[in-house]
């Protein structure tokens, strides 16, 4: 039958399910296609801590929302526009963020009355009329995959009841009007070698579609065009572990230094040691170490060795790296620590982001140990800052931090592929064996204030460091307190020194705002949607980012003290505002957020409005 | 690791090494009559038997007395963290498969604070050279109980007595399946050479205890195997194919029990074709750890020598690409481009 093509410039879709019923996999499938289609997207994963908590309940419930439009966006959207709940529990979860007028569509099959208990639904929600503001379609999807699945040869009932997120796929992918090729071809890939299950699959997907073409149910096919007002040139969706992954890899080609990654499985850290892991022929060495402490220890002892020593970890691995970061910071050796931040403290919350672990990056360590502390602002932004976190290890000898998050690490949008040879190229320049016999000074500095490196295997450069404190120069073992006060002030030096290559602050103004509202890390998305919005209102406000946190660009002081209110909103309780208060005694007003949810554009503008 | 013996030896020239070359500018500073100092001596004293310059051979130490030794070796040193050494040796024997990687440890920094890392380094047979400076007890921090302790021990830490069973560092190593395990006294220069000669030649990770005598807080801990009054009748040698006997004259040995177990024995009462032949390189590590567990307190009998050597494949080994090169431009510009893309003109 032919449909209405109705022309959408954004739309929001959320994939909710029981965590068994593979929606990060629909929503990521989805997610290609509409990458294939050159629409601007942002992606939004949300699952719970347990790996399958018990089926049916809200605990259970996981999510997957795609933000997707013919514009530029910013953030993977607030409220979404579509819902699909495989089950009452993802219908309950999530009703409250899904805005007046929606659509709902719901696997009607799982509207079972043990389900609706599970669930806590005293009625079933689709017959009692609490869904009236809403565009509901009741779609038996278990049914209906069921079917398409039945003769496909050796495929069991099991593979039939798993395929049922292929179907739910396939009719968003027919509503949208995504491509199946790309899905098709993930299906081939993933599944080959089952012929059975990869049928059974594509079955699945292709009677979603099939069901969206021929039902009268829906009526409407909707179309959203490729964004146009994006920079040219070649893009991939990536989310910010990939894009961590391959910065850290591009940071390494640029070097000519080998990459050597340790790493202890923690949640969400993992997934950069699993990405890591898979490019051994790219000069990449990934080691599962015994525990966290041996994983920093572990790419110390790399970094010695003349290599780029990374360890990746979250919250509770920080706090048992801290005292190989110390030894770093007294060796002055490269090390870059990606910690994927989570809520804490303690366990908190594992799968849900956070930027709590501002201070504790740049304090959390004894006695006087200053390193830099970068964090990315979006997914593809990761790249960028984990180069820039092996290219400032390298040259200063020195660890450094970068603050990811949850948020970060699996979410995703387009990103446009850097041209290789314009990335910079980072000198290591390792200690060469002096010719005229002079003795090595290991602790000796260049204009940087950087010491030599100087690697195993370099004649005549035979030495030996420690975490005692070192002699100036010699870098001899040294008690004295004059040497301990100038070395104490040489490491800060060189850190603080870093800020010479740093460019300003970049504030975005409108004419007479008084309001600043500055952000770090991966808030910038939602800042920035949200000041947009209050702008398209009439609004005035300037806004500001800070990837360096340590050192903080120059003129820090200067924008600050320009406006007459400054907000921080961060994801914790208001580290950010109280570094800056104490820095700089202007009155920082901050707004902190600990829900395990990342910022939301609509807050911003409600805060921004508030201001006025 | 191959032996270079044409390359220069890091002090710019091509002569034969020497203990010289070995030994740092830095002042030793351990308690006079240190067991330390013999070890320390050994080594400088070992290290050109090995072929390699200096500047290819590292130290990793912990903390504790015996972290202090990476300062007096001209070699590449790291004097690391408490415990750390075994991790931070473990990063760097993969990171560079050029290097001879020398750890240096205590009982408190290997067994206690580092049990984990030491454990897993051997388990993984990471190419380092593990010396255990055992002398059971805190000396750097003056005088706490340590792991090795024996039970019963008064100490700063313990005046009642060590009520803390102690670990026997060679059957925990066996237990971890360490390919190399043996035991060596300060005391005995010509038998550490010759254990420390064996470690060298290992392929993979090796475990060297060293009964090591602390003068200050623990005096006299091993003389009973290091005194010349008493030590004939406690050190049970084990030479590889050999039967293990003791004793002035060999009059006593181990045998092994119908059930098992292995015993001392008197030879004149059991026969010399009853004792136990040492075989350290049995893949099964159940009779070495039972030789292992033959003493547990060095005052009477006691096994030094090695206990296992035996062939594992050697952590890092084996890579295809190893870590040694970075990948080229054009490989990092396909990489970037792999999965979908889309370009925007």
């Amino acid at each position: 039958m032919n449909k209405v093509v109705e022309e959408l410039d954004r739309v929001i879709i959320r994939f909710a399910g029981d965590s068994g019923d593979g929606m990060q996999l629909a929503g990521g499938r989805f997610t290609d296609a509409t990458a294939v289609v050159g629409n601007d997207l942002a992606t939004l994963p949300n699952f719970p801590a347990e790996i399958r908590a018990p089926a049916g309940t809200l605990a259970g419930v996981s999510s997957f929302q795609i933000h997707f439009a013919s514009e530029d966006i910013l953030t993977p959207g607030d409220a979404p526009n579509v819902l699909v709940a495989m089950n009452p529990a993802a219908l309950k979860a999530n009703i409250a963020e899904v805005g007046r007028g929606a659509t709902i569509i719901v696997n009607e099959d799982a509207f079972t009355k043990r389900n609706l208990e599970k669930a806590g639904y005293a009625s079933n929600p689709l017959e009692d009329g609490s869904l009236a503001s809403f565009r509901v379609h009741r779609i038996p999807m278990t049914t209906l995959t069921t079917r398409a699945v039945e003769g496909i040869e050796d495929a069991s009932t099991r593979d039939a009841g798993r395929a049922k997120n292929l179907f739910a796929l396939g009719l968003l992918s027919w509503l949208y009007g995504r491509p199946t090729e790309v899905t098709e071809r993930w299906i081939e890939g993933k599944f080959g070698r089952r012929p059975a299950v990869a049928k059974a699959n594509l079955a699945a997907f292709n009677a979603g579609w099939s069901f969206g073409e021929t039902t009268e149910l829906l009526d409407v096919q909707y179309r959203v065009n490729p964004a146009t007002d994006v920079p040219a040139g070649t893009y991939r969706n990536i989310n910010g572990t990939t894009a961590l992954a391959l910065g850290l890899i591009a940071a390494s080609v640029r070097s000519r230094v080998p990459l050597v990654l340790a790493s202890y499985p923690i949640t969400p850290a993992s997934e950069l040691l699993h990405e890591l892991s898979r490019h051994a022929r790219y000069g990449v060495t990934t080691i599962q170490a015994e525990d966290e402490i041996a994983a920093a220890g572990m790419a110390l002892g790399a970094s010695f060795g003349g290599r780029i020593g990374v360890t990746s970890t979250s919250g509770p691995g920080m706090d048992l790296k801290a005292e190989t970061i110390g030894l770093a910071v007294m060796l002055e050796l490269p090390m870059v620590v990606v910690d994927v931040q989570r809520a804490g403290p303690s366990t908190g919350m594992p799968t849900k982001t956070e930027q709590s672990d501002l201070l504790m990056a740049l304090y959390g360590r004894h006695g006087e140990s200053p390193l830099p502390v970068i964090a990315p602002s979006t997914p593809g932004n990761c790249f960028d800052v984990a180069f820039e976190a092996v290219s400032l290890a390298l040259r200063y000898r020195t660890p450094v931090i970068l603050l990811a998050d949850t948020y970060l690490a699996s979410s995703s949008e387009p990103w446009r592929l850097p041209a290789v040879e314009d990335l910079p190229s980072i000198d290591p320049a390792f200690a060469r064996p002096a010719e005229d016999g002079s003795t090595f000074l290991p602790y000796s500095r260049d204009e940087r204030l950087a010491r030599p490196w100087a690697i195993p295997g370099t004649p005549g450069l035979a030495h030996r460091i420690g975490g005692l404190e070192k002699a100036d120069g010699t870098g001899n073992i040294s008690y004295d307190g004059a040497n301990h006060a100038r070395m104490t002030e040489l490491r800060a030096r060189k850190i603080a020194g870093i800020v010479d290559e740093l460019g300003p602050l970049v504030v975005d103004a409108d004419p007479d705002a008084n309001l600043l509202v500055l952000g770090w890390g991966s808030s910038e998305g939602a800042i920035r949607a949200g000041a947009r919005r209050a702008r398209e209102r009439g609004h005035r406000v300037a806004l500001a980012h800070l990837r360096h946190l340590n050192p903080l660009p120059a003129n820090t002081g200067d924008v600050l003290r320009t406006f007459d209110r400054v907000l921080v909103p961060e994801l914790n309780g208001g580290q950010l505002a109280q570094l800056l208060r104490a820095k700089f005694l202007v009155d920082v007003e901050s707004y902190g957020k600990v829900q395990g949810q990342p910022l939301w554009a609509s807050e911003i503008e409600q805060l921004i409005e508030e201001r006025q | 690791m191959t032996a270079i013996t044409e390359e220069t030896n890091g002090a710019g020239g091509e002569h034969a090494l020497t203990k010289a070359d070995f030994q740092s500018d830095q002042e030793t500073r351990w308690c006079p009559g240190c067991g330390d100092y013999a070890v320390l001596a050994a080594v400088q004293q070992f290290m050109p038997e090995l072929g390699i310059p200096p500047e290819r051979i590292v130290f990793v130490t912990g903390i504790g007395c015996a972290g202090r030794f990476a300062y007096y070796m001209d070699t590449y040193g790291m004097h690391g963290i408490h415990g750390r050494a075994p991790a931070i040796a473990t990063g760097l024997a993969t990171a560079r498969d050029d290097l001879s990687i020398w750890v240096v440890s205590g009982d408190g920094d290997s067994l206690s604070i580092g049990g984990n890392h030491l454990i897993h380094a051997l388990r993984r047979n990471v190419p380092v050279k593990i010396l255990l400076f055992n002398n059971q007890i805190y000396g750097l921090t003056k005088g706490q109980a340590s792991p090795t302790s024996e039970l019963g021990k008064i100490t700063k830490s313990t005046p009642f007595g060590v009520s803390d069973h102690p670990f026997n560092p060679v059957a925990l190593a066996i237990g971890a399946e360490a390919t190399f395990v043996a035991r060596t006294l300060d005391r005995d220069r010509h038998h550490m050479t010759s254990v420390l000669r064996a470690a060298a030649q290992h392929e993979g990770a090796a475990l060297v205890e060293i009964y090591q005598n602390c003068p200050v807080f623990n005096d006299g801990a091993f003389f009973a195997l290091t005194e010349k009054e008493t030590r004939d009748v406690n050190q049970i040698r084990l030479e590889v194919g050999r039967p293990i006997r003791f004793g002035v004259d060999g009059e006593r040995g181990v045998a092994m029990r119908p059930d098992g177990r292995l015993e001392l024995v008197e030879v004149a009462e059991v026969g010399l074709d009853a004792l136990l032949t040492h075989d350290p390189g049995r893949d099964d590590p159940g009779l070495a750890f039972s030789l292992a567990k033959l003493s547990s307190d060095p005052t009477g009998p006691t096994p030094i020598g090695i206990f296992r050597d035996i062939s594992r494949p050697v952590y890092g080994r084996g890579r295809d690409r190893g870590a040694g090169t970075a990948a080229s431009e054009d490989e990092l510009g396909a990489l970037l481009l792999s999965g979908d893309t889309w370009t925007i003109a």
